[in-house]
């Protein structure tokens, strides 16, 4: 927490007001996206110029060492940019910086190879991720085999070992004997991570790495992801739709409405002081079983975003409780809204209103 | 069976009969629903939740059987009767709502030909009277019925949900059955279908059994809560009193697994290992090896459900309250 704090003070002292995107004021970004862009072909029609917007224009930055939670709705683009960053599909706009080199410049399949060992990813259904017909060990191995070939036979099993041993699986030497179904859902999603890890990987990308598992082996998972930022040095992207997890976990948050972020920042701030409306709607929606009894019949009505050719325009703008006639017309930048929290970034005119209505009254 | 209790379930037991001979995956469960009541059921996968369900609805198919105990539903045990006889009682007395709407919805079909083909199976009316109803019922969970029309990819997760939802209302039924609907939406669309289930119950009437796997999501619905593990209820009560004073460490566990979006962050440990394997379930008490206070007798001795003040609970820390 404390080291959080000083980056913040380090930011306030250097950053403008009007930062330009990217930001990049804070340590050294590990990966970095601007003006990624996704879009999809649709429509039954053979000739169909109809594209679907996946991902609009994103600037974002992960740093070493940091846990990034990307929230949202399904179909919000969140898994979009886990492919997009895995390089499962080709951004169709904007481009991905790694170490501040493009990734579109990676030619060479030794560089490929380099990026992919450095940034896997960790699939959301471990029941469906890991080969049924091959023991644990396999992926593990293969892996190993693929990416770290300085490795002899000897050395890729005490790598093996280690990397179960690092995601909380023992005894290690007997779970790399067994098969996927000897294996409990959070044990193989374990090994999902096992595996990922065994690439000594900078950056791991997890798409909802625990919705598919009980609630009361999340936990523990989440738990693993945190242990290995701190022994190993990972960052990791997390994508998920329960923001209360996000906030257990994540040093910083994106909000994801319709393709476009709505809301990022420091987890707590944002957390603690939503300024869009959809994310005042995430947190709402929450179960909190600490909470008193009280049912509320908040309007979540859940109209999907038009994210087919979509008008400028707020996408938000069907659903939100605060549209005003602007939000139909202009579509709101993401920006810094009060200078007290510079990392803090909403897109949201109603909001920027408000802050600037709050700094300069003697206008009003 | 007094006169406000819908359903009762007296000891039912469930097992799968495996080629390492019967598996007993729900072992002697006692559950009423009173009219108009919401009862949620909570465990992990695998403790036998949805096979309890299964075996209230009689929807349990071989391998798994029911080798004992009675369902009693508005007089008559369902265990006992023939597929004729419940097919009377199916959907118009009791309806069931299935886990993936996804799988459950027939693809090539509309959603309004599927509403019918259910309402045909149990009564004869006429065209006028189906699209009256199925558009009524449409209406009842915020659908427009021009839905009715649609295909259900052409539908969103909850609208899916809601469809089911819609189609067991139907023959507005005194019981509806729900294994886990809200699992595959995110947040947001849980919650607000949460919301809409209550409200339709509130309205009109019906009795709600609740599966899920994630307690937070019946905390501020349900009235009653049973807590499931290793086919045995471990704690069941009101469920504001299990949620405040949880009186078994599974339960207890099961509360502590989730992070809260306001407040202090603090570390939490879920439930650590898994459930035992049915097949041979620990001695004694069958959470002892996950247990956090775990002493020695937990390992000889079975625990029985013990009355702790308003709840039962499965546990022999309580066991010395009902000697005394």
């Amino acid at each position: 927490m404390s080291t959080n704090e000083t980056t913040e003070a380090v930011e306030a002292v250097t950053a403008p007001v009007t930062v330009p995107v990217p930001v990049t004021v804070p340590d050294r970004p590990l990966l970095q996206t601007v003006g990624l862009s996704r879009h999809f072909k649709v429509g039954a029609k053979l000739f169909s110029h109809q594209s679907l917007h996946a991902v609009d224009n994103l600037d974002m930055v992960i740093n070493e060492r940091e846990i990034v939670a990307l929230v949202g709705e399904s179909g919000s683009g969140k898994s979009t940019i886990a492919r997009l960053l895995a390089q499962v599909y080709k951004p169709t706009g904007g481009q991905i910086l790694y170490q501040g080199k493009s990734l579109a410049s990676l030619r060479r399949r030794k560089e490929q190879l380099a990026y992919r060992s450095d940034v896997p990813m960790v699939f959301q259904d471990p029941f469906a991720s890991l080969n049924p017909v091959y023991k644990v060990s396999h992926g593990i191995m293969r892996g190993l085999k693929l990416h770290r070939p300085e490795l002899n036979a000897e050395q890729r099993a005490a790598e093996a070992i280690r990397v179960v041993e690092a995601v909380g699986l023992n005894p290690a030497a007997e779970i790399l004997e067994r098969y996927p179904y000897e294996l409990s859902g959070g044990q193989r999603q374990r090994i999902g991570f096992a595996q990922a890890l065994a690439y000594r990987p900078k950056l791991i990308l997890a798409d909802e790495p625990v919705s598919m598992l009980d609630v009361s082996i999340r936990i523990g998972l989440l738990n693993v992801m945190a242990q290995l930022r701190e022994q190993e040095g990972v960052s990791f992207l997390y994508i998920t739709h329960d923001i209360a997890s996000a906030r257990y976990v994540s040093d910083r948050i994106m909000v994801m409405y319709g393709g476009h972020v709505v809301e990022s920042g420091p987890t707590e701030a944002v957390l603690a002081d939503p300024q869009h409306p959809y994310t005042q709607l995430l947190l709402a929606a929450v179960p909190d079983p600490r909470a008193p009894l009280a049912v509320t019949t908040e309007a979540a009505r859940a109209e999907p975003p038009e994210v087919i050719d979509p008008k400028p325009g707020c996408r938000f703008r069907a659903r939100c409780p605060i549209a005003v006639d602007k939000c139909h017309q202009i579509t709101p930048k993401l920006e810094v809204l009060s200078p007290a929290a510079p990392t803090h970034n909403a897109a949201c005119h109603v909001a920027a209103d408000r802050h600037a209505g709050q700094a300069a009254p003697a206008s009003a | 069976m007094s006169s406000s209790t819908l359903l009762e379930v007296t000891d039912l037991r469930v097992v799968y009969d495996t080629a390492r001979g019967p598996v007993e995956a729900c072992s002697g469960v006692n559950l009423t629903v009173g009219h108009g009541e919401f009862v949620g059921i909570v465990g992990e996968s695998g403790c036998g939740k949805s096979t309890l369900l299964f075996g209230i609805a009689q929807l349990l198919s071989p391998p798994a059987r029911i080798s004992g105990g009675r369902v009693d539903f508005k007089g008559h045990n369902l265990v006992t009767m023939t597929d004729k006889q419940l097919s009377a009682l199916r959907w118009k007395d009791y309806s069931v709502v299935m886990q993936s709407a996804m799988n459950a919805l027939n693809p090539v079909r509309n959603i309004g030909d599927q509403f019918k083909d259910a309402i045909l199976a149990h009564e004869d009316w006429s065209k006028a009277q189906i699209n009256d109803r199925s558009a009524e019922v449409m209406r009842l969970v915020g659908i427009d019925p021009v839905h009715l029309r649609s295909f259900p990819h052409q539908l969103s997760g909850g609208m899916r949900q809601r469809a089911m939802i819609a189609m067991a209302l139907l023959f507005t039924p005194d019981l509806i059955v729900m294994d886990e609907p809200t699992s595959a939406l995110d947040v947001v669309a849980q919650r607000s279908l949460m919301v809409q289930i209550k409200e339709l119950q509130q309205q009109l009437g019906f009795a709600v059994i609740f599966v899920t796997h994630d307690m937070s999501l019946v905390s501020h619905f349900s009235d009653k809560l049973l807590v499931m593990y290793a086919g045995q209820v471990v704690e069941a009560g009101p469920t504001r009193t299990v949620f405040d004073a949880p009186s078994h460490p599974y339960s207890q566990g099961l509360l502590d697994a989730f992070p809260s979006i306001r407040g202090p962050k603090v570390p939490l440990t879920g439930i650590p290992g898994s459930p035992p394997d049915l097949g041979k379930p620990p001695s004694g008490c069958r959470f002892n090896p996950r247990c956090p206070v775990v002493e020695e007798r937990c390992y000889e001795q079975k625990p029985e459900l013990y009355q702790v003040g308003a709840v039962l609970s499965r546990c022999l820390l309580h066991s010395s309250e009902v000697n005394r």
